[in-house]
């Protein structure tokens, strides 16, 4: 039996197509997953993303036992409600999951994990915690009693601030990447569209009051089908899919999350440092017609690679795909992607493709 | 769910029309490109190909994957419908309106093989 979040009821008497996704009863889209993800690139959407798990990190030894499991540096957060993007990695340097990592104070965190891997990675917290002396003097409490929806678009952040009393006040001066709370609502200034907007985390009994308020506003209900375009013309990566356990995230384009500035000894470091990338993860745009998905082999002079993402981008009206491909390619490059039996051209390009509304490619 | 009494069906999720001049028209039905999702891509084929019953022949491409579509009958086909090809979305807002290809029958009889709306709603009723 799947999962369901507190806004299920809502979804379906929307009218969602609902797809199992991780386990849960997620609504793919709720009419038109084009359509959606042009009013999040234009407007404000938003997307119930409760299946995901905020887990507390609190504790006197909360930062040491952050600063070993994420190969992102928490040291560098000082200011409260500071956020960072980071994997977490296994001994042997594969990426168990990536995440953000909210600071509040040196004993207090909060992170937030993928549905797919929630579980896997608070067993995983848990044995890491165990293995330091006293057990890391650190209190992992997995937080599923609370719901998260993210609010994107232009107009995300104006329509919170109307739909929640007090949210203008409370986010006044807020960066990107920085969560402030207010009462038991955390409002997050980050996102998975590369539009502005909001994640919003909060007790699952206020979902659906909090739903209907962002609606009144004229934010529209958004799917995981357009999360998905949305995200891939953002340039960022979806855990499972363009990386997981089995490759590194030097490998994956995440290695400007791996911080080894500091004689710093997190998990999977070694490993890491012992094994020079010999891949890259690129962006493609196809440059004929046709729709490139995940798992297609990638031709390029310096050899062969694969698709690892790859959709209709429909704010650029072509297909755009992220490949792991040999390192030493590079921007500009031509190579030729099987379709299907064809192998059709393809450029490499900077990522991201689309970025506040503006295509970049 | 709309699913004309006029028009014969394919268990893969093609609609037949059967013109005055003995011509058949083709696309997808209302269940398929709900089940699609928007459609972004076609891939039809040239006039004048040779096909053979259930040959894959053109290609739709959705938001979420690929579906190959299959000749109903042997034929010849007649033409692609290029409209559609500039306008995928018009298959998702106007499934039997906007058609994939016209085909020639190599053998009318085989048309008996096709499925009545009767039959083929029962098939997406137990889909």
């Amino acid at each position: 039996m799947a999962k369901q979040t507190p806004l299920y009821p809502i979804h379906v008497a929307a009218g969602a197509r609902i797809v199992d996704f991780a386990g849960w009863d997620m609504p793919i889209h709720y009419g038109s997953q084009l359509e959606e993800h042009r009013l999040v690139r234009e407007r404000a959407g938003m997307f119930d993303v409760s299946h995901m798990l905020a887990v507390d990190i609190t504790g006197a030894g909360a930062q040491a036992f952050l600063e070993h499991l994420l190969a992102n540096d928490v040291a560098k957060l000082t200011e409260t409600g500071r956020a960072l993007y980071s994997c977490m990695l296994g001994p042997d340097g594969g990426v168990i999951d990536d995440l953000i990592v909210y600071f509040f104070a040196p004993d207090d965190y909060r992170v937030v994990v993928n549905a797919g891997t929630a579980d896997k990675d608070l067993a995983w917290m848990r044995e890491v915690a165990r293995g330091l002396p006293g057990g890391g003097n650190v209190t992992l409490t997995a937080r599923r009693d609370l719901a998260l929806i993210a609010v994107q678009g232009p107009q995300a952040q104006a329509a919170v601030h109307a739909a929640l009393p007090g949210s203008a006040a409370a986010t006044a001066g807020l960066r990107y990447f920085q969560a402030a709370r207010m009462g038991d609502i955390m409002i997050g200034f980050t996102g998975y569209t590369g539009e502005a907007g909001y994640e919003l985390i909060f007790p699952a009994a206020q979902a659906e009051a909090i739903w209907r308020a962002l609606a009144a506003q004229g934010v529209a209900p958004v799917g995981l089908g357009a999360r998905d375009t949305l995200r891939l013309e953002a340039g960022m990566n979806l855990y499972g899919q363009d990386m997981d356990e089995t490759v590194s995230p030097l490998e994956s384009g995440l290695a400007w999350t791996v911080d080894f500035s500091r004689a710093r000894p997190f998990i999977g470091r070694v490993a890491l440092e012992a094994t020079p990338p010999t891949r890259q993860l690129a962006g493609l745009l196809l440059e004929g017609r046709g729709v490139l998905r995940s798992h297609m082999s990638v031709f390029t002079a310096l050899g062969e690679g694969e698709t690892t993402s790859g959709s209709f981008a429909p704010s650029l009206n072509a297909s755009i795909a992220f490949a792991r491909l040999p390192a030493g390619v590079v921007v500009g490059d031509r190579v030729e992607v099987d379709v299907r039996g064809k192998r059709l051209p393809a450029r490499i390009v900077k990522l991201p493709f689309v970025r506040r509304g503006k295509v970049l490619v | 769910m709309s699913i004309p009494a006029d028009l014969r069906y394919t268990e893969s999720h093609e609609w037949i029309r059967t013109e005055a001049d003995g011509t058949l028209t083709i696309g997808i039905t209302d269940h398929a490109q709900g089940a699609l999702g928007d459609i972004v891509f076609l891939d039809l084929p040239a006039a004048g190909r040779s096909v053979k019953a259930e040959e894959e022949v053109a290609v739709i491409e959705s938001v979420k994957a690929a579906s190959d579509i299959y000749a109903p009958v042997a034929g010849e086909i007649v033409e692609a419908n290029t409209a559609a090809v500039d306008a995928p979305e018009s298959i998702n807002t106007d499934p039997y309106g906007a058609w994939l290809f016209k085909l020639r029958p190599a053998n009318a009889a085989d048309l008996a093989g096709l499925l009545d709306a009767a039959a083929y709603g029962k098939i997406v009723d137990a889909a």
